[in-house]
C-alpha cells in the first residue's frame, strides 16, 4: 500500500468529519482521539472511500458516526470479527476498529485475541478508561481491584487484565500505548500504525469525566506523566523523569528504576529500547507505577509476518492458477457418473 | 465376476441394506462403496448414515456402533428405508442395537468370530447369552453365521501385515460378500481403493490388502452354502441422462459455488466446526481454485460476524451451522437484517435443545429460524426437501438474499445432509444468472449519500460497497432513519421500519414458485409438508392412495414467505394434516397466519420419518375426523 498515489488528493481534517451531532459527553477523553484520528488519516496515503471504521458498543463505539467514512457500529464485543470478514472480502480497504475496554476485553476478549494473532491487517484502538460507561459506571476488566462501584459496593475482586500483555500474549505484530490528551504521540502512533500491514493495537489511556474521572491523571497530566511514564524510542535508552534523571536498568533479570548518577549509574548502564523484540517488550508491558515508569509508544513491531488477508487471498490465487480452466461444470458433475436412457 | 455353482439371481424390487459395527470398523466406507456400486447398475436408491457422535468409542461396545444403511430399487424411491432387508453385523454390539429395525423374515449376516465372551459382555450380554443361537430370533430372521474375520486373516496371511492392520479389511469381506449377494460389480470399488489408497495416499499394499479381502468375501459367497440364493434389482425407471450420487451437504456446497458464479462474487464461508455442518466448511475449503474463500473462525458468532462483514464490503458471505450455532449467531443475525446487508445462514437442523443428539435429525429449529432473534427481525426462510435439492436450495437463497437485501437461513436436516440419493446433473449454464447491482461512485457529488433509499419494486436498499468514492456512509445497529440512515429515535420512524423490513421479504412472495398440489386434487384432504421429509410424505401418500384413500399433497420449501397462492390452497381443503419431526412448529405457523385447522402427525425420535409410521398418522387424522 505504500505505492504513491499522485492522484491522492489532499485531505484536511474536516473532510473526515460526518455530518453527525457529536454526543459524548463534554469533557470526554474520546474528543481528543477523534480530532486525533482525524489529523492522522491525511497523513496515512489512503483515500477517504477505501477507510472503513468497525465498533462494537459502547460510548467509543460510537465512534464511526463521526467520521465521514465508511463505518459500521455492530453489536458488543464483535468488532474484530466483522472487521476480519470486511478484510478477507477486500484487502484492499484501510479498516480501523475503535471500541472500548469493556467491549473488546470483556464481552469481546476473545476476538480480539484472535484478530492478533491472526494478523488481520486491522488497526484497533482500544479507547481505556476502565470503566464501563455507556451503562453507568460499572466497573471493567481494566478497573483496578478494589474498584468500589454501582455494581462493587465492596470494591472489585477481579485482577485486571492488562492490554499490553494479552495483546503480546496473542501474537498482535504491533502493539503501542498512548495518552487521550497527547495529540502530538496519538497522531504519529496512529500514522505508523497505519503503516503497518498486520495487525496494529494502540492501547488509549482515556479519561471518563463522568463515571471515572482522573483515572489516567498519574500518567497524563504535564506535572504527573515525566515522573510516572517514559516515552519508547527505539535504539535509545529509558530514561524518563522531570529532569530526565532517571532511567530503567535491568538487574538480576528485571527491570528497575534508577537515578541517574546514583551509585555510579550512567546512561550506558540503561536498557536500551528495541521495538523488535517481543521479551523485552513483555517486560515493558508489566511495568506498572509506582513501582516503574509506565511505558509510552510503540513498544513492539514486527513488519514480517504477512497480513491474515493477504494470506486467504494468495491461497485462492495459488489454487485458481494451479487449475486454470477449471469448469463448475465438471465440479457439479463429479468423478463418478452413470448414464439412464439414451 | 460370473458364477457358476449357483442359480441365476432372483430378481426382487426393492431392497434395504445396513452394514452395522464398530465406529472403527468402516461401515461408513462399505455402505458408500456399496451404494455406488448400486448407483452404476441404475437403481434408485437413499442411503441413512448413522453414526455416533463418539469418534471411537470404546470398542465393540454400544454407543460406538455406527450404520450404513442403503435402500435401492428398480422403481422410484424417496426414503432410506422403513425396514431393513439384510443386515450385516460386524460385532455382538452391532447385532444387539440394529436387529430392532429387521423386517420379519429378513435375513442377519453376523461375523460370528466376533461374538466371544469378552465381546459379548461389552454388548451387554449376559454370561449365558449367546444371540446367534437365540431360538426366538432364529425364528424371527434368517441368522447366517460367517467367520469374516478367520477368513480374512487366512486370505491375507501372506501380506506380512499386523493383526490389527489385516482386520482392519474385514468390512471389505462383508462388502464383497453382500455384492455378490446382489449382483453388484466390484469394480467400481477396487478402483476406488486403488486411487484412494495407492495413489493418494501411497499405499499400494493397503489398497491390495483390501482388494483381496473384498474378493474373499465374493468368493466366500460363491462357495458357501448358508446363503443358497441371489438377488438382483433392475434398473429404475429415471428420467434419461447423466446421474450421480449425491448427499444433502455436497449438494450445499455445490449450490453455494455455482450461486457465485451466477452472481459474478466471490463466496466467502465462515464457519466453524459442529455437526452436522463441518463439511460444508470441508467441502468448500476444497474449491479455492473456483474462487471460493472459506474462513474457520473462533467461534459461531465470529462466523457470522465476519459472513456480515464479508456481505457489507461486497462479497457473499455465508455461515452454516446446526442448531445450538444459529442460537449462537442470533445478536449478529439481528443486526444484518438492522443493516440490511444479503446474508446466507445454513442450518443443517440437529436433535436438541442444547447438545441434544448431534448425529441424529430433526426439524425443530423453524421456529428459531423465523423468531430466534431480539425485536422483530424477519428473515428469508428456505427448507431443502432433499439431498439433492440442497443444490437449488442455495441458489434460491443467495438470489432471494441479495434482492431483498435481507439475510436468508437455509434448513437442511442431519438426514438429508448425510443421506445420498442419485442426481441428474444439472446443466450449469442454463441456471440463470443473479442480478445484483451496487450504486456507481459519486466522486463529485457534495450531497450526502442516502443508504437508505430504495428500490421501489423490491424495497430493498441500495448495496454501496466501501471503497465507491463518494458513497461514504455508516450503517449500525441502532434504528435508522428511513432513506437517509442517520440514527433515529422516532417513534413512527421506528414502526414504518420494522414494518418495511417485514414487507421487504413478504414482496419475495412475488417472485417465487406458487405451492403445486399433487395427487388428488380434489381430494377433501391435504398432506403438507417441508423440508427434509418429502420423500416420506409422498411414499406414505403413494400408498394410502394405492389402498384407496383420496388424498391431495403439497411440500413447502419456501417458509418466508410462503408461497402466495398458500392460503388460497388451504382454504380448499377440509382437512389439512402437517406431518413434522417437531412437535408441531409449521402447524403453529399456519394455524396463526391462515386460521386453518391444521393437524399433526409428529415424530421426534432423532430419525427421518418411517412410511408405515406416516400411513398411520394420516389414518388416524382422517378416522378421527371422520368419526
Amino acid at each position: 500500500m505504500s505505492v504513491t498515489d499522485h492522484s491522492l488528493p489532499t485531505y484536511k481534517p474536516k473532510d473526515f468529519m460526518s455530518d453527525q451531532d457529536v454526543r459524548w459527553c463534554p469533557g470526554c477523553g474520546d474528543y481528543a482521539v477523534l480530532a486525533a484520528v482525524r489529523k492522522a488519516l491525511p497523513n496515512v496515503g489512503r483515500r477517504k472511500e477505501d477507510f472503513v471504521f468497525v465498533s462494537g458498543i459502547g460510548c467509543a463505539a460510537r465512534f464511526p458516526y463521526y467520521m465521514e467514512t465508511y463505518g459500521m457500529h455492530s453489536i458488543h464485543g464483535r468488532a474484530p470479527a466483522f472487521a476480519t470478514g470486511i478484510k478477507l472480502a477486500n484487502p484492499d480497504l484501510d479498516v480501523w476498529i475503535v471500541s472500548g475496554d469493556g467491549d473488546l476485553l470483556s464481552i469481546g476478549g476473545n476476538h480480539t485475541m484472535h484478530v492478533m494473532r491472526r494478523n488481520v491487517g486491522v488497526r484497533i484502538l482500544l479507547l481505556n478508561n476502565r470503566i464501563y460507561g455507556l451503562t453507568k459506571g460499572q466497573y471493567s476488566p481494566t478497573s483496578e481491584r478494589g474498584k468500589v462501584t454501582k455494581s462493587t459496593p465492596m470494591g472489585s475482586i477481579d485482577e485486571p487484565v492488562n492490554p499490553l500483555a494479552l495483546a503480546l500474549a496473542a501474537e498482535c505484530t504491533f502493539v503501542a500505548r498512548c495518552i487521550d490528551i497527547d495529540a502530538k504521540t496519538l497522531t504519529a502512533t496512529m500514522e505508523r500504525a497505519a503503516a503497518h500491514e498486520g495487525c496494529a493495537f494502540i492501547e488509549v489511556y482515556q479519561d471518563c469525566n463522568i463515571f471515572n474521572h482522573q483515572a489516567w491523571f498519574y500518567a497524563s497530566q504535564k506535572d504527573t506523566r515525566p515522573a510516572n511514564t517514559v516515552d519508547l524510542v527505539h535504539g535509545e535508552p529509558l530514561i524518563f523523569g522531570a529532569e530526565r534523571d532517571k532511567g530503567v536498568m535491568i538487574v538480576n533479570g528485571r527491570p528497575r528504576g534508577v537515578t541517574l548518577g546514583a551509585g555510579g549509574v550512567t546512561e550506558k548502564d540503561l536498557l536500551v529500547f528495541d521495538e523488535t523484540d517481543r521479551t523485552l517488550a513483555f517486560t515493558l508491558a508489566n511495568m506498572h507505577c509506582p513501582d516503574l515508569p509506565e511505558p509510552l509508544g510503540v513498544l513492539y513491531c514486527n513488519p514480517d509476518r504477512p497480513a491474515y488477508e493477504q494470506a486467504s487471498r494468495e491461497q485462492v490465487q495459488a489454487a485458481m492458477a494451479s487449475a486454470p480452466g477449471a469448469e463448475l461444470q465438471d465440479l457439479v458433475r463429479g468423478p463418478d457418473t452413470w448414464t439412464v436412457g439414451g | 465376476m460370473s458364477q457358476k455353482t449357483k442359480p441365476c439371481p432372483t430378481p426382487v424390487e426393492s431392497v434395504a441394506v445396513r452394514f452395522a459395527g464398530d465406529s472403527g470398523d468402516g461401515m461408513q466406507l462399505a455402505g458408500g462403496q456399496f451404494t455406488s456400486a448400486t448407483a452404476i447398475l441404475g437403481n434408485d436408491f437413499a442411503t441413512f448414515p448413522d453414526y455416533p457422535a463418539e469418534i471411537r468409542a470404546p470398542r465393540g461396545t454400544t454407543f460406538g456402533v455406527s450404520g450404513f444403511q442403503v435402500h435401492f430399487a428398480s422403481h422410484a424411491i424417496h426414503t432410506p428405508g422403513d425396514s431393513v432387508d439384510v443386515l450385516v453385523t460386524m460385532n455382538p454390539a452391532a447385532f444387539k442395537m440394529n436387529t430392532g429395525d429387521v423386517r420379519q423374515g429378513g435375513m442377519i449376516i453376523a461375523d460370528e468370530d466376533e461374538f466371544t465372551k469378552v465381546n459379548l459382555k461389552k454388548a451387554g450380554y449376559g454370561p449365558d447369552e449367546s444371540p446367534l443361537a437365540d431360538e426366538v430370533l432364529g425364528q424371527r430372521f434368517r441368522i447366517v453365521t460367517v467367520p469374516i474375520s478367520r477368513m480374512v486373516r487366512e486370505a491375507l496371511a501372506e501380506s506380512g501385515r499386523s493383526a490389527k492392520e489385516i482386520d482392519r479389511c474385514r468390512n471389505m469381506f462383508a462388502l464383497g460378500l453382500v455384492c455378490w449377494m446382489y449382483d453388484r460389480p466390484l469394480e467400481p470399488t477396487i478402483d476406488w481403493l486403488e486411487s484412494y489408497f495407492g495413489a493418494r495416499k501411497k499405499l499400494p499394499d493397503v489398497a491390495a490388502m483390501n482388494v483381496t479381502a473384498l474378493k474373499a468375501g465374493w468368493a466366500f459367497g460363491e462357495t458357501t452354502e448358508a446363503i443358497p440364493q441371489r438377488y438382483t434389482v433392475a434398473p429404475a425407471e429415471l428420467p434419461a441422462g447423466v446421474y450421480r450420487k449425491i448427499s444433502g451437504n455436497e449438494a450445499m456446497v455445490l449450490g453455494l459455488a455455482v450461486a457465485g458464479e451466477k452472481i459474478g462474487k466471490q463466496v466467502s464461508y465462515c464457519g466453524y466446526p459442529i455437526t452436522p455442518a463441518s463439511d460444508l466448511l470441508h467441502g468448500l475449503a476444497g474449491l479455492k481454485r473456483f474462487g471460493v474463500q472459506t474462513f474457520q473462525a473462533e467461534d459461531e458468532i465470529a462466523a457470522v460476524a465476519a459472513a456480515i462483514g464479508v456481505s457489507y464490503a461486497g462479497g457473499i458471505g455465508v455461515t452454516g451451522t446446526s442448531g445450538p450455532g444459529l442460537a449462537l449467531k442470533g445478536e449478529a443475525m439481528g443486526l444484518a437484517v438492522m443493516l440490511e446487508l444479503p446474508l446466507i445462514v445454513v442450518d443443517v437442523q440437529r436433535a436438541g435443545p442444547a447438545t441434544g443428539m448431534p448425529t441424529k435429525t430433526e426439524q425443530t429449529d423453524l421456529l428459531q429460524a423465523f423468531y430466534g432473534r431480539s425485536g422483530e427481525a424477519p428473515c428469508i426462510v428456505l427448507a431443502a426437501s432433499s439431498p439433492a435439492d440442497c443444490f437449488e436450495i442455495a441458489i434460491e437463497a443467495v438470489r432471494l438474499s441479495t434482492r431483498a437485501m435481507c439475510p436468508a437461513i437455509v434448513l437442511s436436516d442431519a438426514a438429508i445432509a448425510n443421506g445420498a440419493e442419485p442426481w441428474l446433473v444439472p446443466d450449469v449454464s442454463s441456471i440463470s444468472p443473479i442480478p445484483c447491482s451496487h450504486p456507481e461512485a459519486q466522486p463529485d457529488s457534495d450531497e450526502q449519500f442516502e443508504p437508505y433509499r430504495r428500490d421501489p419494486e423490491t424495497g430493498a436498499r441500495r448495496w454501496a460497497i466501501p471503497g465507491t468514492p463518494g458513497l461514504e456512509h455508516r450503517v449500525g445497529g441502532l434504528e435508522k432513519q428511513d432513506v437517509t440512515g442517520d440514527v433515529s429515535y422516532d417513534g413512527p420512524n421506528h414502526e414504518h421500519m420494522i414494518a418495511h423490513r417485514a414487507a421487504k421479504v413478504a414482496r419475495l412472495a412475488d417472485i417465487i414458485p406458487p405451492i403445486e398440489v399433487g395427487g388428488d386434487v380434489a381430494a377433501d384432504t391435504l398432506v403438507l409438508g417441508w423440508g427434509g421429509t418429502a420423500g416420506a410424505i409422498l411414499s406414505a401418500v403413494n400408498r394410502l392412495r394405492d389402498e384407496g384413500a383420496t388424498l391431495a399433497i403439497a411440500h413447502l420449501r419456501h417458509l418466508n414467505p410462503f408461497p402466495s397462492n398458500l392460503g388460497e390452497v388451504l382454504g380448499r381443503y377440509r382437512r389439512v394434516i402437517v406431518p413434522e419431526i417437531n412437535s408441531g412448529q409449521l402447524r403453529l405457523l399456519l394455524r396463526g397466519r391462515f386460521l386453518v385447522d391444521v393437524r399433526g402427525v409428529n415424530v421426534i425420535q432423532g430419525r427421518g420419518f418411517h412410511v408405515e409410521e406416516l400411513v398411520e398418522g394420516i389414518r388416524a387424522e382422517m378416522a378421527e375426523e371422520a368419526s
